[in-house]
């Protein structure tokens, strides 16, 4: 089981990028690596058991459905179903957490997930910094405080 | 419950941050708020269970014990055992995590317990800014970081900074007139043992501050400063003094005099914390005149239904406080005045027969009153004119109360004489009734309830700033007051 910690520090209030990061079809409008999504079969994008479908700006396709969603806990839980990075059993959990000196956000994405023994330092730099820190980056370019 | 939770970013890697925190007995080394600390019967500070007893800067003891600590999650939980503060089922959590992100730190600390309801808010600000915010602050500066917290500073304020302080102060230069009382700036000193440090918000004008300038009473030898009641807020506390924290809203009346200042470092144990329903400034106006009447009235002796009270000066401070609090214990009031706007002053304070002195003899009203019986319970602060006749007035087996003499010194009595109508003659001194903490607090417990329920109301007629005390002590002196006066800093 290989794990990924990434977590970082957005010049925002919680609430604010909880705004921003609970729409789970949302990527596209702060997650730069992201081209488009939509939901599946129609669905609110906050349904439990939704899937977002999205395709990346270098044209790979991944299918993940949204696990758990909790407004009280400004957390969010996925697997991914479908991928071209040759991972098995991938959850993800995207969690904020106020900081209260300064009303800034403290954000946490965590991953665990299998796969090929040799595969794993690479895949894990690669969710870990383009997937999880180029989230944090776009979040903080579109709603960090100057 | 109550639930308090802050939260901040260190600069620094979270093992290094880790390192500091994870030490239980650590805290004496970097929280401001902690003075020294040990771990009890010889444990280690990682061990589960183990029990922290630490002294506070301002003098609290606290006894706090280790629940949980995970070297894995950056983690550890504790419960309060022991505090001087209505703090109960108190249980914290301290929690690091790392920012990958610029190899910083999250730190989290939360905790839950139960307060008294009218002291929820100011305990959880206590927890959040006092301990919390303060100790990030601590932590930050440790790592070079300036604190970019605008709390931190007020937070250590609210815990007492134990600095001298500057203020200003109406000083007495020598005993003399109203000019007499100069403004000047004065620096108060941290609060030492036993001591309490106030920042006053409404200070009390009485006529005793007239004696005290005047030197009538050798209160203070000059230069000095006059003022024996006042409300405000807490600052710090000194060691060893328990019932008092930062941040508490306190009333006094009580000497030595010195209250006419805007912070005022003093013995601790005479100051009470007021509950919110009363405001600073009918604490201030209230305090003497109140504790007086609640002595007079309940422990002087025992004013009961179906008695008939005699008040004197029954339009003044504290004969309307007598005439309202009498009243209410079902008493039938008597007053003298001076003048018919006094008597309906009087009477709006619960007097039934108010009785122009200089008009109508006062012992022959009584006694048409009470059909010859005369009252059960007079109370005297007119003093040499008076006091002879109230004796005439006063029923058998009845209670006369000299507590002051206005009108000059009452002179020699004969004892000998009261056996004439079995009576009890007191001569009580304010000092001795509310010279102990317990009988302050006691006292003020009845006074507090009286004010809150509206059995006694107190008119603020007068405030001046308190640089202007002279001109305050010219309007009392020339009777241009009526009800009460206060001064505000």
């Amino acid at each position: 089981m290989v794990k990924v910690y990434t977590s970082s520090v957005i010049d925002a209030p919680a609430d604010r990028v909880w705004a921003t990061v609970r729409d789970f079809n949302g990527l596209p409008q702060w997650h730069p690596a992201i081209r488009d999504s939509r939901i599946e079969g129609n669905h609110p994008s906050d349904k439990i058991g939704c899937i977002r479908n999205f395709n990346l700006k270098d044209g790979g396709n991944i299918r993940e459905r949204l696990l758990a969603l909790s407004d009280y806990d400004f957390s969010c839980t996925y697997a991914i179903l479908e991928s071209p990075m040759g991972v098995r059993d991938y959850i993800a959990t995207l969690k904020l957490s106020p900081i209260t000196d300064g009303n800034r956000t403290f954000a946490e994405w965590t991953a665990e997930f299998d796969c090929e023994p040799e595969r794993a330092g690479p895949l894990a730099q690669q969710i870990g910094q383009a997937v999880f820190q180029g989230g944090f980056d776009g979040l903080k370019r579109s709603l960090g405080r100057r | 419950m109550i639930q308090v939770r802050r939260s901040t970013i260190i600069d620094a890697p979270v093992d290094q941050v880790w390192a500091i925190l994870r030490d239980f007995n650590g805290h004496e080394r970097w929280h401001p708020a902690v003075a020294e600390s040990r771990i009890e019967d010889g444990r280690a500070a990682d061990e589960t269970g183990c029990v922290r007893r630490f002294r506070l800067a301002d003098g609290g003891e606290l006894r706090e014990q280790l629940l949980t600590l995970s070297d894995r999650d950056h983690r550890f939980s504790y419960c309060i055992l022991d505090a001087p503060m209505p703090l109960y089922d108190y249980v914290a959590n301290v929690s690091l995590k790392p920012v990958t992100d610029g190899n910083r730190t999250y730190w989290e600390w939360s905790s839950s317990f139960a307060a008294p309801k009218d002291r929820a808010d100011e305990l959880a600000r206590l927890v959040g800014e006092g301990i919390y915010e303060a100790g990030f602050a601590s932590i930050q500066a440790m790592f070079g970081q300036a604190a970019p917290s605008r709390h931190s500073a007020r937070a250590v304020t609210a815990m007492g900074d134990h600095r001298p302080l500057d203020g200003g102060a109406v000083v007495i230069e020598r005993y003399g007139g109203p000019e007499v009382l100069r403004w000047e700036r004065t620096v108060s000193m941290p609060p030492g043992p036993g001591e309490v440090r106030i920042r006053h918000t409404a200070i009390g004008l009485n006529y005793i501050d007239v004696y005290t300038r005047t030197g009538y009473y050798p209160l203070i030898q000059p230069p000095g400063i006059p003022g024996m009641e006042a409300a405000g807020v807490v600052l710090d506390i000194g060691p060893g003094v328990h019932g008092l924290m930062p941040g508490d809203r306190v009333a006094y009346a009580c000497p030595p005099p010195g209250a006419y200042c805007e912070v005022r470092t003093m013995k601790a144990d005479l100051v009470v914390p007021m509950p919110d329903e009363i405001s600073d400034r009918t604490a201030a106006a209230v305090m003497l005149k109140g504790m007086s009447a609640e002595f007079l009235l309940h422990r002087v002796t025992a004013v009961k239904e179906g008695d008939t009270v005699l008040v004197h000066a029954a339009a003044g401070g504290v004969g309307q406080l007598l005439c309202q609090w009498a009243r209410h214990l079902g008493a039938t009031v008597i007053g003298t005045v001076g003048s018919l706007d006094k008597a309906k002053i009087a009477r709006t304070a619960g007097c039934a027969y108010p009785i122009l002195y200089r008009e109508t003899d006062f012992v022959e009203r009584v006694l048409e009153i009470t059909e010859g019986r005369g009252c059960n319970v007079i109370y005297d602060a007119v003093g040499a004119d008076t006091f002879l006749k109230s004796y005439e007035a006063l029923a058998v087996r009845g209670h006369l109360c000299s507590y002051g003499q206005a009108s000059g010194p009452i002179p020699p009595v004969d004892i000998a004489a009261f056996v004439g109508k079995s009576a009890t003659v007191s001569r009580p001194n304010f000092g001795h009734y509310t010279g102990t903490a317990a009988e302050v607090r006691s006292i003020c417990d009845r006074l507090f309830r009286a004010l809150s329920t509206g059995v006694l109301q107190v008119e603020i007629s007068q405030e001046f700033p308190l640089r202007d005390a002279a001109e305050a002590h010219r309007a009392l002196e020339s009777r241009r007051t009526t009800g009460s006066t206060i001064l505000i800093p």
